[in-house]
């Protein structure tokens, strides 16, 4: 149904009005040019990705198609109507709505009122009756089929529900049109499919969909339709089917992407053999996540640590760099043991760890590149705890040009930067120790393909230079860097993964699900890793416990057996599990 | 791990996780209502302490005399109350309590004749309106300079502050003026059905407060304001324009409790409201207003209140020396901080 959308022309006679039809659209911000005769149109129904790089114009024109911001030229049509006037909020709402990266829910209400914000009664003056308003709700919440509690607050849901609520929202004002920029950023793999599921299922009550994603798995698994931006002009629309991951990267760089693959497990020489003590985590115990977990990392390796949102792996890395203390265990650092809770002293045994949150842990927003930059280093640049002007900027220098970050100068400050650059600060600020261990959680996390490819590359580099590399995320494109991967659920290292592994595989062992074979991703290559020889035996003891908790939401799921019952706490599991992963 | 007893069928998860949610949101609530009347304890416990030191605690006379003295200062916290809440600040209703008065009753008294002398321009019943306007016209200029010229609430009112307080000595010369219009000083020396006419008015202007908060959408906007601004404005709420409207209302409050002020002691002193906004704001947030906006309630504001101005009496009345004062009305203040801290349960940063 969606295909028609692609050539604007087609729909004379018998085809649908578009939801949305964007012409011409031309922004300009002072001298930068931020959408240059772009367009965009989008059928009934239809889910329309809308992929680019950072800076691309993604952002500009969802401010013009939400009324936000006037186009300078170029028109806007919804269902064949010209756009209401600017600032005409009501009209805008009824038309179009966008799900924000950032919430906008406020926390301390409730979720029926946050649904119905400023318009809980009839009037000004007419006093709200709530509890009309609670069964108001919940008969839009059950509309929509959103499992919420109309009088929950709105800050106790979780990001799922809260873009349920969101979604059920604007949908309450008659939208059938709605922009979901980056959705599925804060969500784990479950959150997302089912997610995609509600999207789905409102897909075919006619609501239109415009998906702003840098994850082009997600474009291929939901959308019908997509459009490339690049540089503010528009550069393709074309049905995804008719689009491979190829064409569309390049579509987005502008360049040919054979880069891509290059950068994967499968393709690179197998381990290097060691070069030494990097990480070793014993027995690691952290109150709420994690029980007598042990993992080890070679100098010169990647490791990835995979895991969805609540299996602890980002507490772990959070723990290996100081963050939390631990109850029991150790953490040692080239053979030599670091007092856990303490970030000053994971940093002087040479822990460099990328946050998971930038803009909550990474970067001090308003201060410059070079002071975010040796913000971890300020000891080194200049005698008795001065820090000298002259010494940080060279410093600073040096890491701008070793991470290529794209910025005016070094004293920029590092919120005019685009994310990808930020993130590239926040990558420089964990090497800037010049660390022995090097922890990345999420390390592309919003950031484009080529930011991308860089940073994994950077981080490859780092291991090459002799450094253990820990990444801790559940993008596969990430994992994909990395020499072998662990997967954590529920707070135990449940299966391990050689290069070469497949993608469901390592899906499955993240969502728990135990219908991955114990050798998953155990190629010939592997087999050079004492490591992963061990994994096969730890995996037949985990899989029926892992299985306990899965659901059956999941689509990527193969075979999931559900059926088992077994107990969660089997100490005798965990016991084989840090034997087989705990050298 | 979960306590759940559950299963493995499709909605387990779903199921399970709406399970915490609503669990979360029952302790949450009911935390959440507790912090607002997390003061009424200690309003108890101080009363009881005040029957035991002295039987002069419990009598009509001196129950009244708290409550009348409450009254400027609550009006104060519940003007405090509605603009913290929307995610603002304004100190200078510290000075608009002493110059309103001062200004309007400049405008009206005689050119001689008495110790102070005015300008006669305008009608001695004119007094009431026009301190209230000087109070419009104070919060009006608030607002003009934080959503307008987007300067800094906090300095801009901490500025508006020192200067409104040193305009009230120049015009008064740094005396205190007696010679107020009779139509000014009514309402804080009448009495109604028995009961000083302030406290009535406080109890219905907090009745209403609460009401507003509670009831209207004009009042719920406020709460979202404060939560998030951003979200406020993407729901159609007109966030500079309510937020404008608070602080107009605030310095009208504020200018309402230098009539009732003056009213009480027949007089406006010089030094009329000095140094009560950290009373006020104190008796704000122990009543559990958020500073960071968006939290909060008229109710618990109130029992703020209440709660420093009983500390005081039955210290008095116990016979504590009045130079001790100030140090135990610190003290109390970081008392019930910590109070509120560990009855909601939620940090206060």
């Amino acid at each position: 149904m969606a295909d028609t959308a692609t050539t604007p022309a087609e729909h004379g006679s018998g085809e649908p009005v578009p939801a949305a039809e964007a012409t011409g659209i031309t922004k300009r911000y002072g001298a930068t040019v931020a959408l240059r005769d772009a367009r965009i149109t989008i059928a009934p129904g239809e889910s329309h990705a809308l992929v680019g790089r950072n800076g691309a114009g993604k952002s500009t024109l969802v401010s013009v198609l939400t009324g936000l911001q006037a186009p300078d030229t170029g028109t806007l049509r919804f269902s064949g109507a010209p756009a209401p006037a600017v600032g005409d909020v009501d009209a805008w709402r009824s038309r179009v709505a966008c799900v924000y990266q950032r919430s906008t829910v406020i926390p301390d209400l409730t979720v029926a009122e946050n649904l119905f914000l400023n318009r809980q009664s009839d009037g000004p003056l007419r006093p709200i009756r709530w509890k009309e308003l609670r069964r108001r709700a919940g008969a839009l919440l059950a509309e929509y089929g959103v499992d919420v509690d109309a009088a929950a607050r709105a800050g106790d849901l979780t990001v799922e529900q809260r873009q349920f609520v969101e979604i059920a929202r604007a949908l309450s004002f008659g939208a059938r049109f709605i922009i979901l920029d980056e959705p599925t950023a804060k969500l784990d793999a479950r959150g997302i499919s089912r997610l995609f599921d509600k999207l789905r299922a409102l897909r075919r009550q006619g609501v239109a969909f415009l998906f702003i994603s840098h994850h082009l798995q997600e474009v291929y698994d939901l959308c019908t339709t997509v459009t490339v931006y690049r540089d503010a002009a528009h550069i393709l629309t074309a049905p995804v089917a008719e689009l491979g991951h190829q064409a569309l990267i390049e579509a987005m760089t502008g360049e040919s992407a054979a880069v891509g693959t290059a950068t994967t497990g499968g393709a690179r020489a197998a381990v290097r053999t060691g070069t030494g003590k990097g990480l070793t985590v014993e027995g690691l115990t952290l109150k709420g996540t994690c029980r007598g977990l042990s993992l080890s990392v070679r100098a010169g390796e990647v490791v990835g640590l995979a895991g969805a949102t609540a299996s602890g792996n980002v507490r772990v890395a959070e723990a290996i760099a100081g963050l939390h203390r631990a109850e029991a265990g150790r953490i040692l650092v080239a053979g030599r043991s670091v007092r856990t809770g303490s970030v000053t002293s994971a940093l002087a045994a040479g822990v460099g760890l990328v946050p998971e949150e930038r803009h909550l842990q990474g970067l001090v927003h308003h201060r410059s590149v070079a002071e975010n930059a040796t913000l971890t280093v300020t000891d080194q640049l200049g005698p008795c705890g001065t820090v000298l002007p002259a010494r940080s900027r060279s410093f600073a220098q040096r890491m701008i040009e070793d991470l290529d970050i794209k910025t005016p100068s070094a004293a920029t400050a590092v919120s005019a930067l685009s994310g990808g650059n930020q993130q590239k600060v926040v990558v420089a600020r964990a090497l800037a120790t010049d660390p022995r261990v090097l922890v990345a959680v999420r390390p592309t996390n919003g950031v484009d393909v080529r930011s991308k490819e860089f940073l994994l590359g950077r981080i490859r580099r780092a291991a090459d230079a002799g450094k253990a590399a820990l990444i801790v995320s559940d993008e596969l494109d990430d994992l994909r860097a990395c020499d072998r991967v662990l997967v954590m659920f529920h707070g135990r290292v449940v299966a391990e993964f050689g290069p070469g592994w497949q993608d469901e595989r390592l899906v499955a062992a993240m969502e728990g699900v135990a219908g991955a074979p114990a050798a998953a991703g155990a190629t010939p290559a592997a087999g050079a890793t004492p490591a992963a020889g061990a994994t096969a035996a730890a995996e037949a003891p985990e899989a029926p416990s892992a299985a306990s908790t899965t659901t059956s939401g999941t689509s990527e799921a193969p075979a999931a057996s559900k059926t088992s019952a077994a107990s969660e706490t089997s100490a005798a599991s965990e016991a084989a599990d840090s034997e087989a992963h705990g050298r | 791990m979960s306590a759940t007893t559950d299963v493995t069928e499709s909605a387990a998860m779903t199921g399970q996780a709406a399970a915490v949610t609503n669990a979360r949101r029952g302790l949450g609530l009911g935390l959440g209502r507790f912090r607002e009347l997390s003061l009424v304890p200690v309003i108890l416990v101080l009363g009881l302490i005040g029957f035991i030191v002295s039987p002069a605690f419990l009598t009509s006379d001196n129950l009244i005399g708290v409550a009348q003295q409450s009254t400027e200062l609550s009006l104060l916290v519940l003007a405090t109350a509605f603009i913290l809440i929307a995610g603002r600040m304004d100190l200078s209703l510290e000075s608009t309590i002493g110059v309103a008065p001062v200004i309007a009753v400049w405008l009206v008294l005689p050119t001689s004749g008495a110790r102070f002398t005015g300008l006669g321009l305008l009608p001695q019943w004119t007094a009431v309106p026009l301190c209230l306007l000087v109070g419009i016209v104070i919060g009006a200029v608030n607002g003009f300079l934080i959503l307008k010229l987007r300067l800094n609430g906090f300095i801009v009112t901490l500025g508006m502050l020192t200067m409104l307080r040193g305009l009230q000595i120049a015009l008064s010369e740094g005396q205190s003026i007696v010679e107020l219009p009779s139509s000014f000083t009514y309402l804080g020396k009448a009495s109604w059905l028995g009961m000083p006419a302030a406290i009535w008015i406080c109890l219905v202007l907090f009745a209403l407060g609460g009401s507003a908060l509670a009831w209207l959408r004009h009042g719920r906007a406020l709460y979202a304001i404060g939560g998030n601004a951003e979200a406020a404005r993407t729901a159609g709420i007109r966030v500079d324009r309510i937020v404008w409207a608070v602080l107009i209302l605030g310095g009208l409050l504020a200018a309402f409790a230098g009539i009732l002020y003056s009213g009480h002691y027949g007089s406006i002193s010089a030094t009329q409201g000095n140094g009560w906004i950290f009373q006020v704001f104190a008796a704000t947030v122990i009543g559990g207003v958020s500073l960071n906006g968006g939290k909060g309630s008229v109710f618990g504001a109130l029992t703020g209140v209440l709660t420093l101005q009983l500390v005081v009496n039955v210290m008095t009345l116990a016979g504590v020396p009045p130079l001790w004062n100030q140090f135990l009305n610190g003290a109390i203040i970081i008392v019930a901080l910590v109070i509120s801290r560990f009855a909601s349960g939620e940090k206060q940063e």
